[in-house]
C-alpha cells in the first residue's frame, strides 16, 4: 500500500513535490495557532502542540544514537533531565541570595539567584551540558555492544532521577531542591529593547495573552535547528561513518573509523538535542521536578523512534508528534468518546503505557520497520524476509 | 604518517597489560573499602549485621529464581526479556488472589491444612506464568525471530506495559495482600531482631527449585537440546531438534520460575502491587549479568550478592547510603561490572559481547 502511494508521490511532477507542498505543509504549520479555535477539539491544542515540538526534537535527538548509529539507548532521559535543571539552575532563585545575572532579559535586574539569559541556556549551556554527559557517559561504556550498553545507559536513565531526586541533601548541600523541584523558572523572551524595535516579538512571553502560540513557534524554531542538522548529518561523513557502524563494527574499524569517537560523537549529538527539548519544556513548564524524568519517558521517546521508522527523520518527527498527542490530549478524548458512545466509564489515560504497549507490539508484528522507514531499513527488511545478503538489497534498493 | 604508527606500535602493545593492572587496582580499591565499610558494622552492632545478611539471602533467594528467568531466555536467544519482571509480578497477584481470596488462607488454619495448599497456590503460580510467558513468546516474540534485534527487545518493552496495565485494570492500584500465610513464629532472635520461620521457607523452597533446574539443564534430554539450541540454532535445527518447541519451553521453564519467585515474595512480604515488576525484574537482570549472563549458576551467585548489596544498604548503619540509594547503588554495580569485566563473575570472556 505504501509502496503505490509512494509511486504515486514520486510521479508528482518535481516542482511541484519539491517546493509547492513543503511551503503548503511549513504555511499550515506555522500558522496552526490562528485558526486551531476553528478546529473541532480534537486536533491538539496549543499546550500539546507545544509538548509535541518537545518530544519531535527529543525523538530527532534519540534518532541520531539509535537510528544513525544503532546504539541502543535506554537512558535517554537523564539528557533530557540535565537540559531541565540546567534552567533550573541558572534561570531561578535556586543560588539567592547570590545575584549573578548575564545578560537576562525577561527579569528584573534586582532578583536573587543564577539568572542567564534563556536563550544561551537553552541553546547553548543545556545542551552542552547534556552533551557533556553524554561524553561522560559514553567514554567508559561505549565498548560495549548491543544489548549490554542499552543496560548500561538504562542504569544511568534510572541513578540520575534518583540522584537528583536525593539532590536536597548531596554531604549537606540542597543542590537540586530534591522532589520539591525547582520553579518557578525565568521565561523566554526578547527583552524590552528588542520589543520597543520590532513590535512583534514579544518582551516576555508570558506576558502575552497567547503565551502558548510564542512557545509554540519557539518549539518549531527548535525543531528546525534540529532537522536541519539530522539532515545534514547524515548526509556527511561522520553520517556515513555510523551507518557503517551500524551495520558492521569490524568492517568500518577495518576502513580506519576511529569507532569509540564516531560512537561518542554520535551520544554527545544527540545528548546535546536531549539537553535542549529539556531546557526549553523546563522554561515552558517553568518548573523542573525529578519525577518527571522516569525510565518510562526514555522508553516513550525510544518508541517515537521505532514507530514512525529508525533512521528517517520524517519518520521520526510523525512517530514524536502522533505518540505525544496520544500522551497529552488523543487518549483523553479517544477515551470521552468511547465512554460517551458505550455508556462506559473507563478512564484511558490511566492505562495510557499499556495502550503504548499494545500499539508498540502491534507495530513490531505487522511493519517492524515504522510508519515511513529509511531506505536502507526498508531494504534490510525486506532482505531479511527473503533471506538476501543485505548489501545486495540495499545496492538494489 | 608512518612515523607516528611507528612511535604507536609499542606504546599500544603495552598499553592493555597497563590498563590490566589499573582496573585491577581500581576493583581491588573498591572491594576493599566495601570490606572496611562491612567489618566496621559488623564490630559496632554485630547481631544487626547478622539479621541484615540474613534478610539479604531471603531477598537473594527471591531473585535468583527471576535472574535464572532472564539468564535462561538470554542464554537462547539473546533477548533480554523486559516483560519477566512482570510475568513475576503476575505470579504474585495470582498466589495472592488464590491464597487469600480462593482459599482463605490467612495463617489461622492448622499446619497440616496450609502446608498443601501452599504447594498449591505455588504449582497455580508456576502453571499460570509458564503458561503467559509461553504465550507471550508464541504471539510477540516468534514471529520476530528474524527480525533485526531490536525488534523483538522493543516489543519486550511494550509486553511488559501490557501485563502492568493489565494487572492495574484487574487489581487496582490498590496493594494486593496476603496476610500471615506463610508461619511467622519466631525461630531465633539475633540482637533484638527476629529471624521468622517464613524467611527460612523461603530459602528453603528457592534450593530443591534451583536443584531441580540444574538437573534439567545439565542432565536431560530436554536441556541438551537448550543448550543446542544456545549454541548455535541452525546447527542444532540440522541435528533435528525443534528449535521452536524448545525455546517455547525454555519460556515455559523462566515463567515458571518467575511465578514461583512471585509466589514467595508475596508470602514473604505479604503484599504485592501492579508496578513492582519492572523495578524488581531490573535488578534481578542485574544479577543475571552479575554472574554472567547465560550462566545458571552464576545467576544464582549474582543474585545473592544483589540481596546482599540490597539489604547491606537498607539496613546497616554505618557509611551506608540508605534505602534513598539503593537503585543507585545497584545499577552502579552493574554499569562498573559491565565497564570492568562484562562476562560477569562467571562468565567466560566473549570477544562478541564486549
Amino acid at each position: 500500500m505504501t509502496a503505490v502511494a509512494a509511486d504515486a508521490w514520486y510521479r508528482v511532477p518535481w516542482p511541484v513535490r519539491r517546493v509547492v507542498v513543503p511551503a503548503i505543509a511549513v504555511a499550515l504549520i506555522v500558522l496552526y495557532p490562528k485558526y486551531v479555535a476553528d478546529l473541532p477539539t480534537q486536533f491538539p491544542e496549543m499546550s500539546t502542540a507545544v509538548a509535541m515540538c518537545v518530544f519531535i526534537v527529543m525523538a530527532l535527538g534519540l534518532n541520531v544514537v539509535v537510528g544513525y548509529a544503532g546504539l541502543l539507548d535506554l537512558g535517554y532521559v537523564a539528557f533530557y533531565a540535565a537540559g531541565a535543571y540546567i534552567a533550573g539552575w541558572f534561570a531561578t532563585l535556586q543560588f539567592a541570595p547570590h545575584v549573578v545575572q548575564l545578560w537576562p532579559v525577561t527579569v528584573p535586574s534586582t532578583l536573587p539567584g543564577v539568572h542567564v539569559n534563556v536563550w544561551i541556556l537553552m541553546l547553548l549551556v543545556g545542551a552542552a551540558f547534556a552533551a557533556l554527559l553524554g561524553i561522560i557517559i559514553g567514554l567508559p561504556t561505549l565498548r560495549l555492544r548491543g544489548d549490554y550498553l542499552a543496560i548500561v545507559t538504562l542504569g544511568f536513565g534510572e541513578i540520575i532521577p534518583q540522584a537528583v531526586n536525593n539532590g536536597d541533601n548531596w554531604f549537606g548541600h540542597n543542590v537540586t531542591n530534591g522532589p520539591n523541584g525547582l520553579t518557578p523558572i525565568d521565561q523566554l523572551g526578547f527583552g524590552t529593547t528588542l520589543h520597543n524595535t520590532f513590535s512583534f516579538l514579544p518582551a516576555n512571553y508570558r506576558q502575552e495573552f497567547d503565551v502558548n502560540n510564542y512557545y509554540y513557534w519557539t518549539g518549531l524554531f527548535l525543531i528546525a535547528i534540529t532537522l536541519f542538522c539530522c539532515i545534514r548529518l547524515r548526509d556527511s561523513r561522520l553520517g556515513r561513518a555510523w551507518v557503517a557502524i551500524r551495520e558492521d563494527e569490524i568492517a568500518a574499524a577495518a576502513m580506519g573509523i576511529p569507532l569509540m569517537r564516531t560512537k561518542t560523537l554520535a551520544y554527545a549529538i544527540g545528548a546535546f538535542f536531549g539537553g535542549m527539548a529539556g531546557c526549553f519544556f523546563a522554561i515552558y513548564k517553568s518548573s523542573t521536578f525529578p519525577q518527571d524524568f522516569t525510565l518510562n519517558i526514555s522508553i516513550f521517546v525510544l518508541c517515537m523512534v521505532i514507530l514512525g521508522g529508525m533512521g528517517n527523520v520524517w519518520g521520526v518527527m510523525l512517530g514524536g508528534a502522533v505518540l505525544a498527542y496520544l500522551n497529552y490530549q488523543g487518549l483523553n478524548s479517544i477515551g470521552k468518546t468511547f465512554n460517551d458512545t458505550f455508556g462506559t466509564s473507563v478512564s484511558v489515560p490511566t492505562y495510557s503505557f499499556g495502550i503504548f504497549g499494545a500499539v508498540i507490539v502491534i507495530m513490531m508484528l505487522v511493519r517492524p520497520q515504522g510508519l515511513i522507514p529509511s531506505k536502507r531499513r526498508r531494504a534490510e527488511f525486506a532482505a531479511a524476509e527473503e533471506g538476501l545478503d543485505v548489501g545486495r538489497a540495499v545496492m538494489e534498493e | 604518517m608512518t612515523a607516528t604508527t611507528r612511535t604507536r606500535g609499542p606504546v599500544l602493545a603495552v598499553a592493555p597489560t597497563i590498563k590490566k593492572q589499573a582496573n585491577r587496582i581500581a576493583s581491588g580499591i573498591l572491594l576493599a573499602g566495601l570490606a572496611l565499610v562491612l567489618l566496621e558494622n559488623l564490630i559496632k552492632a554485630p547481631g544487626q549485621f547478622v539479621s541484615v545478611v540474613l534478610l539479604g539471602i531471603t531477598i537473594g533467594a527471591i531473585y535468583a529464581l527471576v535472574a535464572l528467568g532472564y539468564t535462561l531466555v538470554y542464554g537462547i536467544i539473546e533477548l533480554i526479556n523486559f516483560a519477566h519482571g512482570d510475568v513475576f509480578m503476575w505470579g504474585s497477584m495470582v498466589s495472592a488472589t488464590v491464597a487469600a481470596h480462593w482459599m482463605g488462607l490467612d495463617g489461622s488454619q492448622a499446619w497440616y491444612v496450609t502446608v498443601p495448599l501452599v504447594a498449591v497456590v505455588l504449582f497455580a503460580a508456576m502453571a499460570f506464568c509458564g503458561a503467559m510467558n509461553v504465550t507471550i513468546e508464541r504471539f510477540a516474540y516468534r514471529p520476530l525471530r528474524n527480525a533485526p534485534k531490536l525488534a523483538p527487545l522493543i516489543t519486550a518493552v511494550g509486553m511488559s506495559f501490557i501485563l502492568q496495565d493489565l494487572a492495574l485494570a484487574i487489581y487496582s492500584p490498590r496493594e494486593q495482600s496476603a496476610d500471615g500465610i506463610f508461619p511467622t513464629n519466631v525461630l531465633f532472635d539475633i540482637g533484638g531482631i527476629p529471624y521468622r520461620a517464613k524467611s527460612l521457607l523461603v530459602v528453603l523452597i528457592t534450593i530443591p527449585v534451583l536443584a531441580a533446574l540444574v538437573y534439567l539443564v545439565r542432565s536431560t534430554r530436554q536441556g541438551k537440546a537448550m543448550r543446542a539450541v544456545a549454541q548455535d540454532n541452525d546447527a542444532a535445527r540440522m541435528m533435528g531438534i525443534d528449535v521452536d518447541r524448545t525455546i517455547g519451553f525454555t519460556f515455559l521453564l523462566a515463567g515458571a520460575l518467575a511465578g514461583a519467585g512471585g509466589m514467595l515474595f508475596v508470602m514473604f512480604q505479604t503484599s504485592t502491587r501492579y508496578d513492582l515488576g519492572f523495578q524488581l525484574g531490573l535488578f534481578a537482570f542485574t544479577a543475571a549479568v552479575l554472574g554472567g549472563i547465560g550462566n545458571l549458576t552464576g545467576a544464582a551467585i549474582g543474585a545473592m550478592s544483589i540481596g546482599l548489596i540490597q539489604a547491606f544498604n537498607e539496613g546497616l548503619q554505618y557509611h551506608v547510603p540508605g534505602s534513598n540509594w539503593t537503585q543507585s547503588v545497584i545499577f552502579a554495580i552493574l554499569i562498573l561490572v559491565l565497564v570492568f569485566r562484562p562476562q560477569g563473575i562467571l562468565g567466560e570472556p566473549e570477544s562478541d559481547r564486549a
